[in-house]
């Protein structure tokens, strides 16, 4: 019988290629009309180590990375040894013919005898092919996309290596059902959450983007760095976190919207510079892409523990909006709306994200560009004889912002305390005044607020309630869990600051059950909702292994306790 | 025309007698012998005594954090490399706190002014040695005398090739001014290191210390004789060099980046045609 869903788990040391022809079969999926989540595990090194890339491929929608392996495709004997055990009933396993098993089900591939030494990825990509149902057309495409132009004769020869492979594999008798026809095929993008922090970032017209290395962060800057001269934009290299987030500060107030990417460590380097955007009023987009602490932690591996570092990141009071998207289609839309509402209240906010959402391609439908417009950037233009002061006083606390050098206006910002034309006072009467007119842009954040989105029945027995990247995984565990005598709903927040109870409080009071689930040991959405509501979630499924929540991890725990 | 009343006149929170008077003096008459009128620049300043002079004249001006004016200065420029960025702070903000900016900027070479106001001690916390305080000077911090080596910003300049370096002494205001119109119209990073007294706190180089040492470099010396510069940068104690000690020619950062050639970034529209090939690319 053919399956609707599975999970393809290609296993090697790194350099090895897994994430090539991982990324390979997994845009042969969406191509093919599969919808697909993956997840990538890997050490911190260049070669050597133990790597995954798992991809979930299924027929219909999916949101969430599961366990088992149903496929296991393993480049070294190491990950037959280290996977074996998680072979679902009627899993196979894919192994070169000189690697020990003691599975039953094996095909046996000669990796050297179809293709060279360091060509078995090749040989794999073929097998996994066939045995999952794919057109050899369709891989065979996506390898020349990947490789045609940049290196036609070795594209030739892994072409070679595809054919013979693929066509070997067909003769043999392997026991193993293939994926089920996709329900409908038509174009989606193969994209992950780092890409389309990028994408969004373009299409609100970001013209800066500083940054310092840092893993997961990095590829948002690198993708951005691809198309700065195609779009019209300046990503600079810094000397070092603290450089980064001062250059753009720097850029912003001179009128470019600015973009900051970094994780945790990065980001606690940066976080006087937070508090300066929040002093100067500087409208400022820092993604915080999260993997586990504290200090170097682990630095590949995924994590949801900063939120109450970002929160409260930054001495001194001002207002600032956390958004943390739970979908790659989220990374791409909070994005721009991150964007906007740093230009409206002119000031830090934040993306949070982490290494699971980073790295997990998805297959998305296209984002509709079409009658979008560029971020409004707040910027007044005008002509006018009345004198301009920065830190003008308006009632919402926003004071239009001029830019230095585009008029005859003067532009004078600071860290230090001031009245309205910028420079430094110690007048104290005035520091009430500026503190009292800073805080009241939160109003606009909150105006803004993207509402948490509740899924299911009104009154629940369970409510699975989350942020971030665990979306998928609540989502899916509130699905298998509902059933006549237990009816399950989900809660996710896509912003975890600022708070607004009306919009959730409701939901919490009306389930029987309310537990909380969370990529972090403190359990920090729920105690921020304690804080801000009052309301103690019943119960809590954390993890903070390193590793993703998935909805088989929520239902054990659920059931355990 | 451009007038030194444009820059105007304020009070300022300094000690009398302090050199920042007149290495303020000397920035406005820079600027006015330049052109440039207050609408045209951008100050950029960090924290501490020096970094207080962007609120002592009209202009654009941004006073960041503590060591970080370098960064933020570049990141408006990028932004908008029409605007005249000139970095205004002390030894201690650039070359302590900012010590790695100061090498970052050199190496990247975008068309900034840096002025450094070098009175080889920390004045607004009130008298701890600074990175460039000599050896043995004793304060409240530092009781038996300091121990470090003071650092050299000129020589660390010129030995990274840096594209202009020049020294200038506050007490000099003529020629100070005129250090300041070469880096201005100089291409490139620019960095001058200006000495000034402490009266409050530095009772070892005094007005009457460096008005004894230093010299003015002769017409004849030729700054774009690296080793003779390194040479220069060397020289200290008796007789302390003054002048534009070091340039080149190197290209600067801007030149590099094709996206700058329409000056400044802001208001371009997103060409969303484009953006939707590259997001093409992902299916």
């Amino acid at each position: 019988m053919e399956k609707t869903e599975l999970n393809v788990l290609i296993g090697g040391e790194a350099g090895q290629g897994l994430v090539t022809i991982g990324k390979l079969l997994a845009k042969s999926l969406v191509r093919s009309g599969y919808h697909i989540v993956v997840s990538q595990s890997y050490q911190s090194r260049i070669r050597g180590g133990h790597n995954t890339y798992t991809i979930r491929a299924s027929v219909e929608e999916i949101a969430a990375p599961r366990e088992g392996v149903d496929l296991l495709v393993a480049l070294n004997a190491e990950t037959v040894a280290l996977h074996e055990r998680e072979l679902s009933a009627g899993g196979l396993n894919i192994v070169d013919k000189a690697f020990q098993t003691t599975s039953n089900n094996c095909l046996q591939v000669p990796y050297e005898e179809l293709g060279e030494k360091n060509f078995s990825n090749v040989v794999a990509l073929g097998a996994v092919s066939l045995l999952l149902g794919l057109e050899l057309e369709v891989v065979g495409k996506a390898l020349d996309d990947a490789f045609g132009k940049k290196a036609p004769e070795l594209a030739e020869k892994n072409m070679q290596i595809l054919q013979d492979s693929y066509k070997w594999c067909g003769q043999q008798e392997a026991n193993f059902s293939t994926l089920a026809p996709p329900s409908d095929i038509r174009k989606r993008l193969l994209m992950n959450g780092n890409e389309a922090i990028a994408m969004g970032a373009l299409s609100a017209g970001v013209k800066f983007c500083s940054f310092y290395p840092m893993t997961p962060a990095t590829s948002i800057a690198l993708n951005l760095a691809t198309q700065a001269s195609k779009m019209g934009l300046v990503v600079e290299q810094a000397e070092d976190e603290i450089a980064a987030i001062n250059m753009a500060i720097g850029a912003s107030f001179a009128g470019a919207s600015s973009i900051v990417p970094t994780s945790g460590g990065g980001f606690a380097l940066m976080t006087e510079g937070v508090s300066l955007a929040g002093m100067s009023e500087t409208p400022l987009v820092i993604v915080v892409a999260q993997r586990p602490g504290p200090a170097t932690g682990l630095p590949t591996r995924t994590e949801q523990a900063d939120l109450e570092f970002v929160l409260h990141a930054g001495h001194g009071e001002f207002p600032r909006a956390i958004f943390s998207p739970g979908t790659v289609e989220e990374c791409f839309w909070l994005t721009r709306k991150a964007f906007e509402v740093a230009a409206k209240s002119q000031g830090p906010v934040f993306i949070l994200t982490d290494q699971f959402l980073a790295d997990s391609a998805r297959a998305i439908e296209p984002f509709v560009l079409k009658g979008l417009q560029t971020v409004e950037d707040g910027i007044v233009r005008d002509s006018s004889d009345l004198p301009y002061f920065r830190y003008n006083i308006y009632e919402s606390g926003i004071s239009p912002r001029r830019l230095p050098g585009m008029s005859k206006y003067l532009v004078v910002a600071g860290s230090d305390e001031h009245p309205i034309d910028g420079h430094l006072t110690e007048d104290l009467n005035v520091r009430k005044f500026m503190v009292e007119k800073r805080l009241r842009k939160e109003e606009e954040i909150i105006a803004e607020v993207v509402p948490p989105e509740i899924q299911g029945d009104e009154n629940p027995d369970l409510l699975l309630v989350t942020w971030g990247s665990t979306k998928g995984a609540i989502l899916e565990a509130a699905t298998k869990l509902n059933n006549n005598s237990t009816r399950v709903g989900s809660l996710h927040f896509s912003q975890v600051w600022p708070l607004v109870p009306h919009q959730f409080l409701g939901a919490l009071e009306s389930a029987g059950e309310v537990v909380c689930v969370e990529g972090n040991a403190f359990g920090q959405l729920a105690r921020l909702i304690r804080r801000e509501t009052g309301f103690a979630v019943h119960r809590q499924v954390l993890r903070y292994d390193g590793l993703p929540i998935t909805p088989e991890y929520i239902i054990r725990a659920l059931g355990s306790s | 025309m451009v007038s030194i009343e444009d820059y105007g006149e304020f009070e300022t929170a300094w000690c009398p007698g302090c050199g920042n008077h007149s290495i303020l003096q000397a920035l406005k008459r820079g600027l006015v012998d330049s052109g440039l009128g207050p609408d045209q620049i951008l100050l950029v300043s960090g924290i501490g005594q020096a970094a207080k002079t962007v609120h002592y004249l009209n202009a654009n001006a941004f006073n960041g954090l503590h060591g970080r004016a370098l960064p933020a200065a570049s990141g408006a420029k990028l932004a908008n490399p029409n605007l005249k960025v000139i970095v205004e702070s002390g030894d201690g903000c650039n070359y302590g706190e900012g010590g790695n900016h100061f090498l970052a900027a050199i190496r990247r070479n975008i068309d900034l002014t840096m002025i450094v106001h070098n009175n080889q001690v920390y004045g607004l916390t009130k008298g701890q040695a600074s990175p460039t305080t000599q050896e043995g000077f004793v304060t409240k911090a530092q009781p038996e005398g300091v121990a470090s080596v003071p650092f050299n910003p000129i020589a660390v300049a010129v030995a990274m090739q840096a594209s202009f370096v020049a020294r200038g002494f506050s007490g000099m205001v003529d020629h100070l001014a005129g250090l300041i119109k070469h880096a201005l119209s100089h291409q490139g990073f620019s960095l001058i290191d200006v000495l000034q007294p402490c009266v409050s706190f530095n009772k070892v180089n005094t007005f009457g210390w460096y008005k004894e040492r230093c010299y003015t470099l002769p017409e004849e010396y030729d700054p774009t004789d690296w080793q003779a510069a390194m040479q220069t940068a060397m020289e200290w104690g008796d007789r302390i060099p003054l002048g534009i000690i070091y340039r080149n020619q190197r290209p600067v950062f801007e030149s590099r980046l094709a996206v700058l050639e329409q000056g400044a970034l802001v208001g371009r529209e997103t060409d969303l045609k484009k953006l939707e090939k590259i997001m093409d690319k992902f299916s």
